[in-house]
């Protein structure tokens, strides 16, 4: 039976007009389902169902399951009853770029193909089109696959504002590989998988030998301290801002991660990186490191590092990640000595180097013949695919 | 009962809700859902669960959520001192029965267990839903679709009467979709200015209106401010009574006093400074 209401009449009765209310919102990106109809209707029937201002409570209280869908239901019931879907379609885009995005990428997968073939194009969204299509045909890793077209690019090329955000990304997911680390030893707690058998057998004392209260043991986390530090000197000014992206990568995986950058002298900017607005910090940071870019004194800035932030920054729990192209003006002695004191507080040493993965790289450089003794890990980062294969060899340091 | 009705029953029991929190308690009350009710620190969420049972004159039953909060000191727990007392006491006798030992009379009963054996539905009001672990979560769950708990030395306990089910939670960490789709939903603001004042009206009723305006624009503006922890209503509340005992009859006559109160609603250092007594001048200039 057909009910006498003021909806406008598409649908018949107030059940098909909920389920129709119902798929709008879903379209929004709510998530219901049959249940959730069935309790809609129920609803209604505990309420006066001409009120619309009534009507809308009610829902609201039903279907809002957060406080995002929360703020947004007035507009969604709006635009449903009162006619005004056309108005909610062109609002769609604005609301979730992200998701819109996505659909576009999908729908023009051939045209990128096609336009990657012909040459080189600037559109991100190609780009990032490109991307998935690379995840899909199952190639690399979960890092490598999402940045799989960027991969052969030189870091140099990396200007863009993506680009920056992709490296900070590979950054984050290298920091966590790094930093979770569980003790080998156990300790009792409330929880844990383990029984705690000697506290057990203290406790039962109390209860004659019966244990009531059985303690727990579990494996803490040890996570690993990151310190990081950059060389922005004349010869790596290039790779300068994409590795600052790294570093904000890693700095804002974590509180205690630490990040400094070196040409002539060493400046602490972790905290600088922490500024909430990412390319505001990064272009502060560019244009610091760009007024500096003379000369290099690796061997002395470490020596620098070793005495004003070491001592505090870093123990046998930190990793060191000095990214430099070894291009030393100190004689190699300097820079030697200078990470065999560091290796001395017991941390792991990674050195990335840019020039690495230059086809016939040798590590002739005195500066950086000096260093490898002493390194733990010397990696390539000439590329961001160079960077997210380093996760493997994180893991096991 | 139409939900009209039960906004003025809670006002007249001293809860100002607004309509989209009282239809919210109506639907759950009479659907027989559980109520999820998120928002700030301070705004009375957990309020809203007090007042329900003044109105229904019912029994009020509060589980605090707590990491680490687990099955045995929320649903049941044996009672193990005693059932070893009475092992020892009976082998003298006979051989301990075991069925006598496990059953109701050594059952330490938790409050979800509680709740669901009442005669009359209580209010089980589960405080901070979002500090207890992800498994109590599933847990909860299931009790509250279902309504019975299970001991495997006892069997099932069905509900004797469904309780009223109320959940705060103030975003410690992200509810399960599985949770929220089981709860009727509502998100608690902080009151506006007209809702605040009712608020103040009904506890305070003796304040002289132009007072009360003053202490309601006053903390509306301050909830503006830049603060770490934001003042909630019962802050509030606690200021006004503050400075009604202190015979304080215009916040803008003394400014060194007005800064001294200031206790009652800024709860960290760095919040009291940075509400010098300029600043708090400046606010009462706004609210008036």
């Amino acid at each position: 039976m057909p009910l006498p209401t003021k909806f406008p009449t598409r649908s018949e009765t107030v059940s098909e007009r909920i389920v129709d209310f119902m798929e709008h919102l879903r379209s929004q990106g709510l998530r219901l389902g049959v249940a959730e109809t069935h309790l809609a209707l129920e609803t209604l029937s505990e309420i006066n169902m001409t009120n619309p201002d009534e009507v809308k409570l009610a829902l609201k209280s039903v279907c809002a399951s957060d406080a995002d869908q929360y703020a947004k239901f007035d507009d969604l019931f709006k635009a449903f009853w009162f006619n005004h879907t056309r108005k909610i379609e062109r609002h769609d885009p604005a609301d979730k770029p992200a998701n819109k995005s996505h659909w576009s990428n999908l729908s023009q997968n051939d045209d990128g193909m096609i336009s990657s073939g012909v040459g080189k194009q600037d559109l991100p969204d190609d780009e990032s089109n490109e991307g998935e299509e690379a995840s899909q045909s199952g190639e690399g890793r979960l890092v490598a696959s999402e940045i799989y077209n960027i991969n052969k690019a030189d870091l140099r090329e990396f200007m863009k504002p993506e680009d920056q955000e992709k490296a900070k990304l590979v950054a984050e997911k290298l920091a966590r590989a790094i930093r979770d680390r569980r003790s080998r030893r156990r300790r009792s707690a409330l929880k844990g998988a383990a029984l705690d058998l000697r506290k057990i057998a203290r406790k039962s004392i109390s209860t004659g030998g019966v244990p009531f209260k059985l303690a727990k043991r579990y494996k803490p986390d040890r996570p690993v301290h990151l310190v990081a530090i950059l060389d922005v000197s004349g010869s790596m000014t290039v790779y300068s801002r994409i590795f600052l992206s790294f570093l904000k990568g890693l700095v804002s995986a974590d509180q205690r991660t630490d990040a400094y950058l070196f040409h002539t002298q060493l400046v602490k900017i972790s905290d600088a990186l922490r500024d909430p607005d990412s390319f505001r910090s990064i272009n502060q940071l560019s244009m610091m490191a760009q007024g500096f870019g003379g000369g290099t004194k690796i061997g002395k800035n470490i020596e620098m590092f070793n005495k004003q932030y070491a001592a505090h920054s870093v123990s046998s729990r930190s990793v060191v990640i000095i990214l430099s192209d070894g291009y030393d003006t100190d004689p190699p002695e300097v820079i030697s000595n200078a990470l065999a004191r560091l290796k001395k507080k017991g941390c792991k040493l990674i050195w990335l180097n840019p020039l690495k993965g230059w086809k016939d790289y040798q590590p002739v450089a005195s500066g950086m013949a000096a260093a490898l003794p002493h390194l733990d890990l010397f990696a390539p980062a000439t590329t961001l695919n160079d960077l997210s294969a380093l996760e493997p060899h994180l893991g096991r340091l | 009962m139409s939900w009209t009705d039960l906004k003025s029953d809670l006002s007249n029991s001293g809860y100002v809700a607004t309509d989209q929190l009282s239809m919210a308690l109506h639907i759950s009350l009479s659907l027989g859902r559980p109520l999820l009710l998120e928002g700030p620190a301070g705004v009375g969420k957990t309020q809203v669960a007090k007042t329900l049972s003044e109105i229904k004159n019912t029994k009020l039953i509060r589980l605090q959520c707590y990491e680490g909060l687990d099955a045995s000191s929320a649903i049941y727990e044996w009672n193990y001192q005693r059932q070893l007392l009475a092992i020892s006491a009976s082998k003298e006798n006979s051989e301990p029965n075991e069925e006598e030992i496990f059953s109701d009379k050594y059952l330490l009963r938790r409050p979800l267990l509680d709740a669901i054996s009442q005669e009359q539905s209580p209010v089980l009001l589960i405080d901070e839903v979002d500090r207890a672990d992800e498994e109590f979560e599933a847990y909860l769950l299931e009790i509250l679709s279902d309504f019975q708990v299970s001991i495997p030395e006892l069997g099932t306990i069905n509900a004797i009467s469904k309780p009223h089910v109320i959940l705060t939670a103030n975003g410690a960490r992200d509810l399960s979709d599985a949770l929220r789709r089981r709860c009727i939903y509502s998100f608690v603001e902080y009151p506006d200015k007209a809702a605040e004042l009712a608020i103040l009206s009904k506890h305070h009723p003796h304040l002289n209106a132009h007072l009360a305006a003053q202490i309601v624009g006053f903390v509306q503006a301050l909830r503006e401010e830049e603060l770490e922890k934001v003042p909630g209503v019962a802050e509030m509340l606690d200021w006004a009574a503050t400075i009604s005992g202190l015979g304080i009859n215009d916040l803008s006559d003394d400014p060194v006093s007005l800064h001294a109160t200031l206790v009652c609603l800024l709860k960290t250092q760095a919040d009291q400074a940075s509400i010098p007594t300029e600043i708090a001048q400046k606010l009462v200039g706004k609210a008036a």
